[in-house]
């Protein structure tokens, strides 16, 4: 079968979980035609129609990302496009939202026509740019968001650099709420983390590394909340780490606040112990916490106080981690194996079933940024996914797409995988 | 006694060092309480040896690294003279000479130092982990002069043996260790050593630079912020030098202030038992956390640590070289 063919589309008896419509089937049959969904096929289009077995398959909408870097302008040493695309349909996402923190920064619109150039090119699948929500991610100064909106941007961030300046932040969720656009904020307050390392608690002690309090987080998501308020804007957040933050954003939406968050699949299943060998593909910003968090995010992502689950995929060269711990960057190359890292902790921990966590990586973060995907509806892209939930794979560095040498997650086995990725009813990933 | 050599053909080789493995030592927390024992048990032997015009030949034909890569005289000369002493050729880097201010890497520096035909590298680096990091990468012996704020292990090791030299063991003793205990690599790797050795370890100063979260930590610690109750009932206090150039942040007022807190005078060490000593790593803030009346008393042991640590440091060396089959 041509992996390009936009043939008819027919996925036969598999189980089927669309969470946007709360449908869960134990056997049924999904449809595409002509790149997007339809409610049956006529007995011409059945004639001609790829049809896959579902025997033993779960079928899916694509999984959407609201939180990658795929290196490019700027960074291709570290991933392209073509390379990190590639990652996302392994890794089942067919939509990802990228962070504007590229070199040249995402501030202006003519890095995002380039990006968006690139991505006509190269992309295996959707990719959504986002600006900076100041210019050079520096928090001094407002970025061009009308603009840079109307060149395609879905949100504004500061990324990992964070607005530190509450009043400059208000400003800009006031100037960015004409816009609808959603400011995605990374949580910490830098005059806590200097030169911070790792979770602030035993093991940072033990290990002698500068730590990184949760309270460094807990303020500024605090400040986003009572901001939220005062300026009615949106504000997602993002990759949350601490259980307080988790309970802080509780008690926000409790209130009927706009406020949205995410967290890593990495951070519901490790916690800083890892950390016990300095290993630098564990140096993560937020870093891992300990078992309580971890349990905390998990009960906060099945009650549906988050949101969404994201990749926060953070491709480096395996150069640039084999350094000593405190001077390797922050981040992990982890497209691939966020499904299989969230099934692991999610369902095969026995917090939540399968439908669930496909909740968290499809509707739920389409809802965040009100995106027309992470569905199987009529009508919709047919972007989607084929898991096998019941097969032992063991990751490597060397069979992965990305270019990302630092995969914590490298080497390890898991019970389930992503057998196939469809974009617009065509064949991304795996096999047909 | 296991310094016996077998061969006379110009390459000496010790006899039996079945009691340690180790090619490398990156910090007391790998090692087991019968390895320091034993590596005190060759320290012993090499007292003699510190005497002036003495030396012996363990390592002649071998090379020795110094690469430090923070500022350090105490702990380099140190090893620079344990590793002649047993007839090593050494070569010290620091960090002006080194080609990392060029921005090669640590994996490039060593892997071109090892290229020499390098026996052992002794690193003192400000990143916490690095010799550890150092050690897997080399295959030869990588020996840990303090990284970050993580271990200082041979300063541990000679404070431990200087206690066992004065109470004629570890176990049992009671130490409190004095000061800035947050970023002192010598206060984690005594707590680790004096534990492993049987001595209850007491840590004092400010809160900031002894935050209660310590216990969490390192559970075998007592943690008090009062001084007097520190001192009372010690057979030992290591004192801590106040690490200006660590403290990034503000963790304690002045140091005047903390003079005034936890500086140890002679009336406060008074407070002591009457057979209590007094251990100091160096260098010493005189009159910031010590004043010079008890620095130079009697209750100091400062220059017998010093003493010490060129055995210790020779029975490290050794030791780690001899762990590798050539």
């Amino acid at each position: 079968m041509n992996p390009a063919d936009n043939s008819p589309l027919w996925i036969r008896g598999a189980r089927v979980i669309d969470p946007s419509a709360k449908r869960d089937e134990a056997k049924g049959d999904v449809f595409a035609l002509d790149g997007k969904f339809v409610d049956h096929l006529s007995a011409a289009d059945q004639a001609k129609a790829r049809v896959i077995d579902g025997q033993g398959l779960v079928v899916a909408p694509g999984f959407v990302d609201l939180n990658c870097r795929l290196g490019e302008p700027g960074r291709t040493a570290r991933e392209t496009i073509r390379s990190g695309t590639r990652a996302a349909a392994a890794g089942g996402f067919t939509t990802v939202v990228t962070m504007p923190d590229c070199l040249p920064a995402a501030d202006n619109i003519g890095t995002i026509q380039l990006l968006r150039e690139i991505c006509a090119r190269d992309a295996a699948v959707r990719v959504l740019p986002t600006g900076t929500l100041t210019k050079g991610h520096e928090g001094k100064a407002l970025a061009p968001l009308g603009t840079m909106k109307k060149a395609g941007v879905v949100a504004v961030t500061d990324t990992t650099s964070g607005v530190q300046n509450n009043e400059i932040m208000r400003r800009a969720l006031e100037y960015a709420a004409m816009f609808d656009l959603v400011v995605l904020d990374h949580c910490q307050d830098s005059s806590m983390t200097e030169g911070g390392q790792m979770h602030e608690a035993a093991w940072s002690l033990r290990l002698g590394l500068r730590g990184l309090p949760r309270a460094a987080e807990e303020i500024v998501v605090s400040s986003d909340c009572l901001l939220a308020e005062l300026t009615k804007a949106r504000i997602h957040l993002q990759h949350l780490s601490s259980g307080g933050s988790a309970e802080i954003v509780r008690r926000a939406k409790a209130r009927g606040l706009s406020i949205t968050a995410e967290v890593s699949a990495l951070h519901l299943l490790l916690t800083d112990g890892a950390l016990a060998q300095y290993d630098t593909h564990l140096k993560l910003n937020p870093p891992l916490r300990e078992e309580s968090d971890r349990l905390a995010l998990i009960a906060a992502l099945v009650d549906g106080t988050i949101d969404a689950i994201c990749s926060d995929h953070s491709p480096c060269t395996a150069t640039e981690k084999d350094c000593e711990f405190d001077q390797a960057p922050f981040g992990a190359a982890t497209l691939e194996t966020t499904f299989a890292a969230a099934y692991e902790a999610i369902v095969a921990g026995g917090h939540a079933d399968l439908a669930l966590l496909l909740a968290r990586l499809t509707s739920g973060p389409a809802r965040v940024l009100g995106l027309n995907a992470g569905t199987l509806r009529t009508g919709a892209e047919a972007d989607l996914v084929l898991i096998d939930p019941k097969t032992r794979w063991t990751t490597s560095i060397a069979a992965q797409q990305s270019k990302g040498g630092n995969n914590p997650l490298a080497k390890r086995t898991f019970t389930s995988r992503i057998r196939s990725t469809y974009v617009g009813g065509r064949l991304v990933s795996g096999t047909a | 006694m296991v310094l016996t050599f077998v061969g006379a053909t110009g390459t000496y080789r010790m006899a039996q060092q079945a009691s340690w493995t180790k090619k490398d030592l990156t910090g007391i927390e790998e090692l087991s309480r019968a390895e320091i024992e034993f590596l005190f048990q060759q320290a012993d032997g090499f007292l003699p040896a510190l005497a002036p015009g003495k030396g012996l030949d363990l390592m002649r034909g071998r090379t020795v690294v110094n690469l430090f890569l923070e500022p350090s005289t105490r702990t380099r000369t140190a090893f620079e003279i344990s590793a002649k002493k047993l007839g090593a050729e050494v070569v010290s880097i620091n960090t002006t000479a080194s080609s990392l201010v060029k921005g090669e890497t640590l994996r490039d520096t060593a892997m071109n130092i090892r290229a020499m035909g390098v026996d052992a590298i002794v690193m003192r680096h400000s990143s916490a982990g690095s010799a550890r990091y150092l050690g897997k990468v080399l295959d030869i012996s990588v020996i840990n002069a303090g990284d970050g704020a993580h271990e200082h292990p041979t300063q541990a090791l000679l404070d431990a043996f200087t206690l066992r030299q004065r109470f004629g063991k570890v176990e049992g003793l009671k130490v409190t260790i004095l000061g800035d205990i947050l970023f002192s690599r010598v206060a984690r790797s005594n707590i680790l050593c004096l534990s492993k050795l049987g001595a209850q370890v007491t840590l004092a100063g400010p809160a900031t630079l002894v935050p209660a979260s310590l216990k969490e930590a390192f559970p075998q610690v007592r943690i008090v912020h009062d001084l007097k109750e520190a001192l009372k009932d010690c057979d030992a206090v290591m004192l801590l030098r106040i690490q200006h150039e660590r403290q990034t942040t503000t963790h304690f007022p002045s140091l005047g202030e903390y003079t005034s807190q936890f500086g140890l005078n002679a009336e406060r060490a008074a407070w002591l038992k009457p057979e209590a000593i007094v251990m100091h790593p160096g260098p010493i803030n005189r009159g910031v956390e010590v004043e010079s009346e008890v620095a130079d008393g009697p209750r100091s042991v400062i220059l017998e640590q010093v003493r010490n640590g060129v055995a210790v440091r020779m029975a490290v060396l050794h030791l780690c070289t001899g762990a590798i089959s050539r």
